[in-house]
């Protein structure tokens, strides 16, 4: 096979892992999306938070440490333990369930019935109370995560194409984890919202609020459970995106790189997020090696959009949208 | 009959079925919006095995009244009693879950998913297996499962919807709609059924079936159920006692043939000058 096609393949390979982190975040949104019609903007910043308080939790970070020593004139920064990942998991996920409710008593309990714009005004400034309450709590310093995820070449892939092939493919075991965990979390969420009694509870909160609450369905803990489900998703993603590029405050703007995904894949279907962060991680790859050449590269950035834009013009609804059901 | 009643009582109806005690009692509820009162102390009780109506012309409050019955609205002042105990006020979802399950007058269904999962939601609060056992099927969910499978067929089959059991709920006739609806409200196997205008909006051929479903669900599985509707026609075939309304307030209280005879209900309906 040519070198040019084999690299092309391996540009895909690796577009299809980065897609898996998209795919991830737009993940997120739907689950939001689905059963409270809350476009939630803080998605991203979730998945920042989530990271920021699980690198705090493992390194022992005294959190508002600089809130703390400013007020008090002391001077604390660590407890001076670290804890196992497994454990700093736990309890990362436990704050998420606290922000879920918080984010339901304070926030969107005083806006039921308000419209969707207001909804989604009220995310947006979610998003910048949480950037600024994550600085806050954790400081701003880029971190470094390590819950032990393997990193680097995958070396068996490479010497295994290599001999085959002639050509060793490039790819991240970091990439294989993700990808693996991503399977892994929509199968789970895939089997909770059709066969668990929660789940046909979340879809029919989705539908139709009256109804939900005549078959005896508190809205109140749906709504919580939905925003601890996001959460989670956040959590994952922060993981992620934390072991692969470091904890920063810039990981909220991959919530950006979720809209147009969602725009692609429908912002109600869980397939859909995955199929719309697939297309968009291996075409923007596909795209900047084919063409960016040609037009001066640095394509990556907009590439998305501006299929997203297409989509909107031709199929609004996305791929795997509701289909929009009117009776005359 | 009525008033000197003892709660404890029964009585047998004109065609011989027999009603039980007091399941639950409206004690002089009174329920406003700002300024306006929408019911004026106003009390009645719901027998056990009962059809029970409300009637009154049109913005006489009936509605309101079938709300706080099933805690969408709460009133300012009265007791609400139900199987013999005062239920201190509650949310939709709560009230839901004491086993009154009930129909709306728009229509309220989960448009997205098909009749099968529309019936099924009437089944959640019957459902107790942990998480990670639904999810993936086993032991006591499964079993569970099964038996509310089972409970949703014979509601469908009774109701004769097999046919489009599949069919996503946007896609049925009004008539349709309100038979699924009605549907999902049995597969709750309720204490009480409220029906909120069953019959509006439906032709005579759809009339007849709607009232011939409320007649079989009664004498079938014995449902006590609390009807609203402002066809008197219907009513008066249909219940054995009525609760007849006129701005807020309650103008009569009886068997039909009683309130049929009432000159304050012949008023409400034929219209009488107020002065």
């Amino acid at each position: 096979m040519p070198e040019t096609l084999l690299y092309a393949i391996e540009v895909m390979t690796n577009g299809l892992m980065a897609g898996v982190l998209y795919a991830l975040v737009a993940l997120g949104f739907v689950l939001i999306y689905k059963a409270s019609g809350i476009f939630n903007y803080a998605q991203g910043v979730m998945a920042l938070f989530s990271a920021l308080t699980l690198v705090g939790i493992m390194d022992g970070q005294v959190p508002f440490a600089h809130l703390i020593n400013a007020v008090f004139g002391t001077d604390l920064h660590h407890f001076g333990w670290t804890l196992p990942a497994l454990l700093s998991i736990i309890l990362t996920m436990g704050v998420m369930v606290l922000l879920a409710w918080a984010v339901q008593r304070f926030i969107f309990r005083h806006l039921v019935n308000q419209e969707p714009i207001i909804l989604f005004m009220a995310t947006i400034g979610l998003a910048y109370f949480m950037e600024g309450f994550g600085d806050m709590m954790w400081g701003s310093d880029i971190k470094k995560l390590d819950v032990g995820l393997p990193q680097g070449m995958n070396s068996w892939i490479d010497e295994t194409t290599f001999n085959a092939l002639g050509y060793g493919f490039f790819i991240d075991n970091l990439d294989i984890v993700a990808a693996v965990v991503a399977t892994v979390l929509v199968g789970v969420l895939v089997a909770f919202s059709q066969y668990t009694k929660q789940g046909r509870a979340m879809r029919a909160v989705a539908d139709d609020h009256q109804a939900a609450l005549s078959v005896g369905i508190s809205l109140n803990f749906i709504w919580i459970m939905v925003w601890s489900v996001a959460g989670f998703v956040a959590l994952v993603a922060g993981v992620m995106w934390g072991a692969k590029s470091g904890v920063q405050f810039s990981l909220s703007l991959i919530a950006l790189k979720a809209l147009p995904v969602l725009m692609l894949g429908g912002f109600t279907s869980i397939p859909g997020a995955i199929v719309g962060g697939l297309i968009i991680g291996v075409g923007e790859k596909l795209f900047e090696f084919f063409v960016g050449p040609m037009i001066g590269g640095a394509t990556e950035n907009w590439f998305a959009y501006v299929l997203a834009l297409i989509f909107l013009v031709f199929r609004p609804q996305g791929l795997f949208g509701e289909k929009i059901i009117e009776r005359v | 009959m009525n008033a000197q009643m003892h709660p404890q009582d029964g009585y047998t109806t004109a065609d011989g079925r027999n009603i039980g005690p007091v399941l639950m009692e409206m004690r002089n509820i009174t329920l406003r919006f700002g300024g306006v009162k929408a019911i004026t102390d106003i009390s009645f009780d719901i027998r056990e095995g009962e059809i029970r109506a409300i009637i009154g012309p049109n913005g006489a409050g009936k509605s309101s009244m079938l709300n706080v019955i099933s805690g969408f609205y709460v009133p300012q002042d009265g007791e609400v009693w139900y199987k013999g105990q005062k239920r201190p006020p509650m949310k939709p979802f709560q009230v839901a879950r004491l086993g009154i399950a009930r129909t709306f007058q728009n229509i309220a269904l989960f448009e997205g998913m098909t009749v099968l999962d529309n019936v099924m939601t009437g089944r959640l609060n019957h459902m107790k297996s942990g998480l990670i056992a639904q999810a993936i099927w086993k032991g006591r969910a499964e079993a569970e499962e099964v038996a509310n499978r089972e409970v949703v067929e014979k509601v469908i089959d009774f109701l004769e919807i097999q046919a489009i059991r599949k069919t996503p709920v946007a896609r049925l006739p009004y008539g349709l709609k309100k038979r699924v609806e009605l549907a999902r409200a049995l597969a709750a196997e309720p204490s009480l059924l409220l029906l909120d205008e069953p019959m509006a909006g439906m032709n005579v051929e759809e009339k007849e079936d709607m009232s011939r479903f409320i007649l079989d669900v009664n004498d079938e599985f014995g449902t006590t159920i609390c009807l609203i509707e402002h066809d008197m026609g219907v009513v008066m075939d249909l219940s054995d006692r009525v609760v007849v309304m006129d701005y807020g307030k309650k103008i009569g209280d009886g068997t039909p043939d009683e309130v049929r005879s009432n000159q304050a209900v012949i008023d409400a309906y034929l219209g009488v000058a107020h002065d």
